[in-house]
């Protein structure tokens, strides 16, 4: 066959085709509606929040007189209007939507205003007068640890004998180390439409990563049922897990607007009150212990975490469990003890971020290895080495889960190569040593990131798959759409399971009433998840198709092949939408649903044990620093990245997710920081204040590969790999690369996260703290 | 309150609208002539979301009163193709994969555009302190800079053509 007729015969978007993102052509036209681009319905009320101005305490006093009385104003609800259940809390019912009496952190939502206009809304919201008696508030994790302030019991995961490992072993460290938070600042702020439907039904466009939850918290919050709500999203401008719980307040808000007015209502944050009013990423102190022989080799460990959860537990629980089970990395632990406390602070409480506990266990891991590297005096990519999970031997997690796909060796064997890292590491020394105000540095780290929701039930998924009499597709699946790509590359599997080009596919809305309870898009799992149960619809209808035409033109199933956009029977050619305008004349079923849940995993949280996740995905990262140690600041030099996406649904979608992904982390971990004055007010909740890395902070010389011989061992869609998490974890060798430089082969920087100018500058000092 | 009446042109049309005078010029856009490419990303001029061009000059459509474009003339991202076909930035940024939410993107082609018109040859760097005012937070920077560098070239191209064919009568 020729060349030119294989082509031919392939469909256009098919599974592994690196075709754009399928509302790239209206996002470049400025036209892919968002949730506050929908067409707002006649009537609508805009809404405002009225926030908590104080930590702790209690409200003596709401006079909502005023904002009553503001132009424009509407209507004004406080706690004791809503007729179902005050809460928004995802897991436990700790998070109410309006504030109770209590306030438990400074910019709560006390009470919601509705008017004419956003900006009538907004003004009026600030006239409220409130007396407080306030109360002693916890700040800080260390505060809430000491006076046992916990959201959830702490646990403790052990294996082997620590103590008696870090006794007996020839070297000893002990340290603390801090990682700070992080604001997730998508561009989209978060927004909800509420549309009153008949009957006190309602329709709900909620910017969210999980619609399903939105309509339950929204049903309970108005006191009806599932049932009598529909949430909607069709994308999202940005999500990074700050739109897994994050949504529900404003979308319960909204609706409960709606029914009281019985108007539609829509409440959008503005960029300053979202930053005060929703939960970011979890800051952290952990302390260590380590011992180890004399080329570094861990021989036992203890760490003990204290997490900044905030005011309430939302998704907390689940973020420090993926804390612990990655606080080992790359790394076999044989002796090991970890303590994680989830520390209740009179602070917003903090939730999902791309990552979801495991960055911040990464952090402390690749800290120590640091650490010990440095107190030898050997290269810290020596001391990586060394620690590897191997394969056959040291390959059991803390957790008992066995590594079956370890490709540790493998990628940082080829990157340390391609990026030339023994080289540059020379060449760096010389220029150091010539160089007493800029220093470089240099770092690779490497990463290791289960796959799953650590809570198994959520591991399932359902798409919907509809074929019309012309031929064409309507798609849908559980999963949400927040830039990411999710559903370009569901359509995709889709294209090529009914063997048909992509541009017949309509990819549509996450919509409740189509594919119910899904989980949120979240854990990296969107594409393993909603792919699957893509396929499994989609393999349906072919099936059907295949029967079909096997019984109408009397042959042998085997006889039956689908080309692209037809099907040949017997030399015979019935182009795709001719079989489906068959099928349909002679009663067969054209739509589908499919279900998905993944196999092998199973895990039990009493003993932290088991095989929690599905597969690991792996990469791996080579920064180079250059740092003004009269100043502080630092540039990135050069970004070597090779990763495994297994073999990629959409290389230009995934390598996307890679670059993206390192340059949020390195945001995370050299330039965004949180910080509150010493009344718990966040003073960091604008651009202006705030920083997240821009196309000036980036590496001028950046080089991302995925890695060729990727292909899952276990059976994914298609054998990729989850990608939307593990490259944030990348940005780690940026943290290790200014440590490298600071330390200029001498001693241990006092430079913990985020490694912003002044904190590098503090440490380039001798100011810093250890 | 009285509205304030306001002619302008935008994308070459000429419109009028009637607007309160706290009104920004991107709530203008989105709420009174329903053009939602412009987006609100943070209200304060930081994030380059609301960009828009006035007078050729690139501005935060946030940070400019409704009143203030009488007799101006306004560009937005819906007027960069010209009718079914696409502008050489938009084409870039497709074919580089330079956008995933998207939200970002309007502003960026816009401000990519004001830059271009400047300096039709910008070297990376040029580009990357260029677009500092606009931030995306999930690309990670590098192909939205490689998709200007790209279509910098389309357009230089296209002037030389023009040129030529100008030149031959």
């Amino acid at each position: 066959m020729a060349a030119a007729d294989t082509d031919r015969r392939r469909i256009r978007g098919g599974v592994g085709e690196a075709v754009p993102h399928d509302s790239a052509h209206l996002h470049v036209a400025g036209e892919a509606t968002y949730t506050d681009d929908i067409i707002e319905p006649r009537g609508l009320l805009h809404l405002a929040v009225g926030m908590s101005s104080k930590a702790h305490a209690r409200v003596r006093r709401l006079d909502l007189d005023a904002v009553r009385a503001s132009p424009g104003v509407v209507d004004v609800m406080t706690a004791a209007d809503i007729p179902g259940e005050n809460n928004c809390g995802p897991v436990v019912h700790d998070d109410p939507i309006l504030a109770p009496g209590l306030v438990e952190y400074a910019g709560q939502a006390l009470f919601a205003v509705a008017a004419r206009t956003y900006e009538q809304a907004r003004r009026a919201a600030r006239l409220a007068v409130v007396e407080y008696e306030e109360l002693e508030a916890v700040l800080d994790p260390l505060t809430a640890l000491a006076k046992g302030s916990f959201v959830l019991p702490s646990e403790t995961l052990a294996r082997g004998d620590s103590r008696a490992a870090i006794d007996a072993a020839p070297r000893r460290l002990a340290g603390r180390t801090r990682v700070g938070g992080q604001d997730h600042f998508y561009l989209e702020g978060q927004v909800a439409m509420a549309v009153p439907r008949e009957g006190g039904d309602l329709y709900v466009h909620s910017s969210t990563q999980h619609p399903g939850e939105v309509q339950l918290l929204v049903a309970r919050a108005i006191g009806r049922e599932a049932k009598d709500v529909v949430v909607e999203c069709r994308r999202m401008g940005g999500g990074f897990g700050g739109k897994e719980s994050q949504p529900a307040l404003i979308a319960c808000i909204a609706a409960l607007m709606a029914q009281r007015s019985g108007l539609p209502c829509k409440l959008r944050l503005d960029r300053d009150d979202d930053m005060l009013m929703t939960g970011k990423r979890h800051d952290f102190v952990i302390d260590y212990e380590v011992g180890f022989d004399d080329t570094g080799r861990i021989e036992g460990i203890e760490f003990m975490f204290a997490a900044r959860c905030g005011m309430s537990a939302d998704l907390s629980g689940a973020i420090n469990d993926r804390t612990m089970f990655h606080c080992d990395n790359a790394y076999y632990l044989p002796n090991v003890t970890i303590v994680s406390h989830r520390c209740k602070t009179n602070t917003v409480s903090n939730t999902a971020f791309r990552g979801f506990g495991g960055p911040q266990g990464m952090y402390a891991i690749e800290y120590v290895i640091d650490e010990i590297a440095r107190t030898l005096g050997r290269d810290p990519l020596d001391v990586r080495r060394r620690n590897f999970y191997g394969t056959g031997e040291r390959d059991v997690t803390p957790y008992l889960q066995k590594l079956e796909d370890n490709v540790l060796d493998e990628i940082v064997d080829e990157l340390a190569t391609t990026a030339d890292y023994a080289a540059r590491r020379e060449e760096i020394r010389l220029y150091n040593a010539s160089s007493p105000v800029l220093k470089r540095g240099i770092a690779l780290t490497p990463v290791k990131f289960g796959i799953s929701f650590t809570a198994t039930h959520l591991n399932q998924a359902g798409a919907l798959v509809n074929v019309y009499t012309d031929g064409t597709v309507h798609l849908n699946h559980g999963g949400t759409e927040m830039g990411q790509g999710l559903f370009t590359k569901v359509a995709q599997v889709v294209a090529e399971e009914l063997s048909i080009d992509l541009d017949r596919i309509k990819i549509t809305a996450s919509d409740t009433s189509k594919v119910p309870n899904a989980s949120a898009t979240a854990a990296s799992a969107g594409s393993d998840l909603n792919g699957k149960a893509a396929q499994a619809a989609a393999r349906k209808i072919r099936k059907r198709l295949v029967r079909f035409a096997a019984r109408h033109f009397g042959v042998a199933r085997d006889d039956v092949r689908f080309e692209r956009n037809r099907l040949r029977v017997n030399g015979q050619l019935i182009p795709w939408e001719e079989l489906v305008r068959l099928a349909w004349f002679n009663r067969v079923a054209l739509s589908a649903t499919g279900y998905y849940r993944t196999p092998r995993i199973n895990y039990d949280r009493k003993t932290f044990s088991g095989r929690p996740f599905f597969y690991f995905a792996y990469g791996a990262a080579v920064s180079e620093v250059i740092v003004d140690t009269l100043t502080g600041e630092h540039r990135l030099l050069r970004v070597d990245i090779l990763h495994d996406c297994g073999a990629s649904l959409n290389p230009a979608i995934d390598l996307g997710q890679v670059e993206g992904g390192f340059v949020q982390g390195a945001g995370w971990l050299t330039s965004e920081e949180l910080c509150w004055s010493e009344r718990g007010e966040l003073t960091t909740h604008a651009p202006s204040t705030y920083k997240i890395p821009t196309s000036s902070d980036l590496a001028p010389d950046f080089r991302v590969r995925m890695l060729e011989s990727g292909r899952n061992r276990e059976k994914t869609i298609y054998r990729s790999k989850a990608v939307g998490e593990p490259p944030l974890m990348l940005a780690l060798s940026v943290f290790h690369a200014i440590r490298d430089a600071l330390s200029d082969g001498r001693g241990r920087p006092a430079l913990h996260a985020p490694a912003t100018p002044e904190a590098v500058l503090l440490a380039a000092t001798g100011g810093g703290h250890d | 309150m009285k509205g304030i009446a306001v002619s302008t042109t935008v994308n070459g049309d000429a419109v009028e609208f009637v607007c309160d005078a706290r009104e920004t010029l991107l709530d203008v856009l989105r709420n009174h002539l329903g053009l939602t490419g412009a987006k609100e990303g943070c209200g304060t001029g930081d994030c380059g979301a609301c960009s828009v061009l006035l007078d050729g000059q690139l501005v935060c459509s946030c940070l400019v009163l409704g009143a203030e474009v009488e007799g101006r003339e306004i560009e937005t991202v819906e007027g960069m193709a010209d009718g079914d076909r696409l502008h050489p930035l938009q084409k870039r940024f497709l074919e580089h994969a330079a956008l995933q939410c998207g939200v970002c993107t309007p502003g960026f082609l816009v401000a990519a555009k004001a830059l271009l018109e400047r300096n039709s040859n910008p070297s990376e760097s040029e580009i990357r302190y260029a677009l500092a005012g606009n931030l995306c937070r999930c690309t990670g920077y590098d192909k939205i800079v490689h998709a200007v560098h790209a279509a910098a070239g389309d357009l230089r191209r296209q002037q030389k053509a023009r040129k030529k064919r100008k030149a031959a009568g």
